[in-house]
């Protein structure tokens, strides 16, 4: 066995226009190895990885693979150097089958030496137990499974080292336990797995040693196993970040808004609707939602924004007043307000300046006789930047050209300055760095602490338990009983979240 | 009505109807790759008028043939740089070019109106021609119409059965996971884009080498924008693409035939047949919004810049 290892960066350095993504970058990974590449939102993990995978050229600097310096020049060379990547996104084609899927990020030569490439893709799901069935249309598959075609699209091309970017992000926590058994097996028979991440759990829990950017810049190297997710998340930030702490938990009485018997159709083919969601929201509370992506959150939000007014006039009530009819704008002239998932598009206009997305949500306060009152909408701008700390050149900067995290503070600033009575915030922080998180974290307590009542819909199952007091779960459309923090554990959600409640909860009816 | 009435009805559908499968096979996947190409009727004018001047001062139907093809991709090409390259409107882009389409052809075909040429004979494929009733209708046809056949099939097992229509369709629905893994998502949209102007050349070389052996400005009358709206009733689906061309073609020669009987109904009700009857089948077919959304690319007539990944 040679003793060098299998990829080796030599000062990798990339420039983009005014920022430097990676500064003199040195790392190396063995065979066999699962390595970890930690770090915030723009530390530059993905430029990195972009330039191992051949999208990206490093300005300067060297790879070496198998010992040898490389120009890397394209996806398909890394892969026909043995290199695969899975996609945060993942570039599965809901059209087509999983056959069909995996046949497209092959290479044509290694199909026409293939002679059966279904058997194939039976054999080596059977090996990693990865079961997918090759005929079924990939719109059909959940998440997870989609995952795992893009995981045996590499596996099949016999991957020397499998890159993945956060691919834990969109699991249930037993899909999770899943992906890290095929990692694992992967690199007990040689494979090397580069996994980014930034929960620093399961990096303890799964990699053999990691490797922290941050600013461009590699701060540090661990053994994960010997340290504590603290003192990673030190590495990560820096030590003048604040952290999120445990926030204590509230039980409040009052019911301010609910939703009862709310059953929807799906809009588009690949969702799944509402079947008989009941939720109450009592004032001063958080009240968290969990779930994996496709389970009707969408479908969940726009009822009780007001962007879908399908609902039954009755089957939503505020403050003791039938709402299920009225529109967003409507809802929010009643002391509701909303975050949506889609920050840039639904959330702010990517063009527009901050002073104007102020204004999208404040029209009542900041015009008069159709005016806008011009002063006082530049003066609350200001304020919402400087009290959340969002990080722009002014407030006359466009929306989309602040970072997530710092869109994000902005926009859920702009909807706790209101004083609503109900928050409706989708995904929270999803995308966003660990600084800004516990920032973001902060903001909503803050207005749990006014009396306001929030409901927090989020994938992020840690998240959730550390901000939120009561918790249920979203499956196909289908709501868990609500549960008070104190009295659950991940466990229990994350069978929720896979639907183990729907028995539990007809065995209560029998 | 007696059997022989019949075959000549199927007969005349069949001519009738294959200029638009033609073009709707070509559409179909041009849109397959992605791309919204509303030049169709134009690329069919240019096709018939460059055809029969080639037929016309050569003498060689197959040559006015080919001619027919290189127009429709040369004006499909130049979709393609507009649209593709440089990113404009597809459908802007597209209108304008059956606009420019119309005019060109008029202009260059103007000393060929009026002009004749035999056009393209009937081929009686030995035996299966005297079956009986169907013989006369399959197999007794022109060259074009075998080709229609021909490319209707290949058409279909070129898109699910090879691994160049699985990345056709891949591009279609998804450039950019396209683009992720390496494929070349303009290249083979220039292809389909090409592939569908061809085939818009050969539906105007069926018009005016063997339909009506003759050239005439503005000839297409419009099938371009039928062939258009057939793809989207089909669903993207070949077998319903040429269900849809023959119940017009057969929906427009009853209206005559009925006609010719002395039914008492207005000619200009009458007329509206062909139109209603294709629209009220094809609706029932993708009456199913599911399966239509399914097989809809769905990154129709949206543009993609690569350089911007």
């Amino acid at each position: 066995m040679a003793n060098f290892p299998l990829l080796k960066l030599w000062n990798v350095s990339k420039i983009f226009p005014g920022v430097i993504a990676n500064d003199n970058v040195n790392m190396s990974l063995n065979k066999g190895e699962i390595l970890a590449l930690l770090g915030e939102n723009g530390a530059g993990k993905s430029t990195l990885v972009k330039m191992i995978y051949g999208v990206n050229k490093p300005d300067t600097g060297a790879i070496f693979w198998d010992n040898r310096e490389v120009d890397i020049n394209s996806p398909n060379q890394a892969r026909a150097m043995g290199i695969g990547m899975v996609f945060q996104h993942f570039s599965v084609f809901e059209t087509l089958t999983v056959q069909e899927n995996i046949e497209l990020g092959l290479d044509k030569e290694f199909v026409e030496q293939l002679t059966d490439l279904r058997q194939e893709i039976i054999d080596i799901s059977k090996k990693y137990d990865l079961h997918v069935d090759p005929d079924r249309y990939v719109h059909s598959l959940s998440i997870g499974e989609r995952q795992r075609v893009e995981i045996l699209r590499c596996l099949i091309q016999n991957v020397k080292l499998l890159i993945l970017d956060e691919p834990t992000s969109v699991l249930t926590p037993h899909e999770v336990s899943g992906l890290f058994r095929v990692l694992k097996k992967l690199a007990s028979e040689g494979g090397s797995v580069l996994f980014i991440s930034h929960k620093l759990k399961e990096v303890t829990e799964l990699c053999d040693r990691a490797v922290i950017l941050r600013g461009g810049l590699v701060t540090g190297e661990c053994i994960p196993a010997q340290e504590t997710p603290e003192s990673i998340a030190r590495m990560m930030v820096g030590s003048e970040a604040i952290l999120s702490e445990s926030y204590p938990k509230v039980l409040t009485e009052e019911v301010i808004f609910s939703a009862q018997q709310l059953n929807l159709a799906p809009t588009n083919p690949f969702g799944c609707g509402l079947t008989d969601v009941c939720l109450t929201l009592r004032k001063g509370e958080i009240l968290g939602v969990a779930g994996v992506a496709g389970n009707g959150q969408e479908d969940l939000l726009e009822a009780l924004s007001g962007e879908d007014t399908r609902a039954d006039k009755a089957s939503i009530t505020f403050a003791d007043k039938q709402i299920g009819h009225l529109n967003a704008g409507a809802r929010r002239a009643l002391g509701m307000a909303y975050v949506p998932a889609d920050r840039l598009g639904q959330g702010a206009v990517p063009e527009m300046s901050l002073t104007d997305n102020t204004l999208l949500t404040n029209t009542a306060s900041l015009t008069q006789g159709g005016f806008i009152l011009g002063n006082k909408l530049k003066a609350l701008a200001k304020k919402i930047i400087s009290d959340n700390n969002v990080k722009c050149h002014n407030q006359t900067s466009q929306s989309k050209s602040l970072s997530g995290g710092n869109l994000q503070k902005f926009i859920i600033g702009r909807e706790v300055q209101q004083a609503p009575s109900v928050l409706i915030c989708a995904h929270p922080t999803w995308g966003v760095d660990i600084g800004a998180a516990s920032a973001i974290h902060r903001q909503l307590i803050a207005l749990r602490e006014q009396g306001a009542a929030i409901l927090i819909v989020s994938e992020d199952i840690d998240e959730l338990f550390v901000v939120c007091d009561r918790l249920t779960a979203l499956y196909e459309g289908r709501l868990s009983p609500i549960v008070e923090t104190q009295n659950t554990d991940i466990e229990e959600i994350g069978k929720w979240i896979a639907g183990g409640f729907i028995d539990h909860k007809e065995a209560n009816h029998a | 009505m007696d059997m022989e009435l019949i075959q000549q009805i199927l007969i005349a559908a069949l001519k009738t109807g294959t200029p638009l499968l033609l073009i709707a096979l070509g559409e179909l996947v041009t849109e397959k790759s992605g791309v919204l190409n509303l030049g169709q009727e134009g690329m069919v004018l240019m096709g018939a008028m460059a055809g029969f001047a080639g037929a016309y001062y050569t003498g060689n139907l197959f040559l006015g043939m080919s001619l027919a093809m290189v127009a429709g991709m040369i004006m499909a090409l130049l979709f393609g740089a507009l649209a593709l390259s440089l990113n404009t409107s597809q459908v802007a882009t597209g209108l304008a070019l059956t606009i420019f389409s119309i005019g060109l052809s008029s202009f260059m075909g103007g000393s060929l109106v009026g002009s004749t040429i035999p056009g393209f004979k009937a081929i009686a494929i030995p035996f299966l021609s005297d079956i009986p009733f169907i013989g006369d209708l399959l197999f007794n046809q022109d060259i074009l119409i075998y080709l229609s056949f021909f490319i209707a099939g290949a058409t279909w097992w070129v898109l699910h059965k090879t691994r160049v229509g699985l990345t056709v369709r891949a591009v279609g629905e998804n450039p950019h996971s396209a683009n992720a893994l390496g494929i070349k998502v303009i290249k083979i949209r220039y292809l389909a884009t090409l592939f569908g102007g061809a085939m818009a050349g050969l539906a105007g070389a069926y018009l005016s080498l063997s339909y009506t052996p003759m050239w005439m400005e503005n000839m297409s009358a419009g099938r371009g924008w039928i062939a258009l709206a057939l793809v989207v009733f089909a669903s993207w689906r070949v077998g319903y693409l040429m269900l849809g061309a023959y119940l017009f073609g057969i929906a427009s020669i009853l209206h005559l035939v009925m006609q010719g009987f002395g039914f008492d109904i207005s000619p200009n009700l009458l007329a509206m047949m062909p139109y209603l009857a294709t629209l009220i089948v094809m609706v029932l077919i993708s009456s199913n919004s599911l399966k239509q959304k399914l097989s809809t690319p769905m990154s129709l007539s949206k543009p993609f810049d690569p350089k911007l990944h």
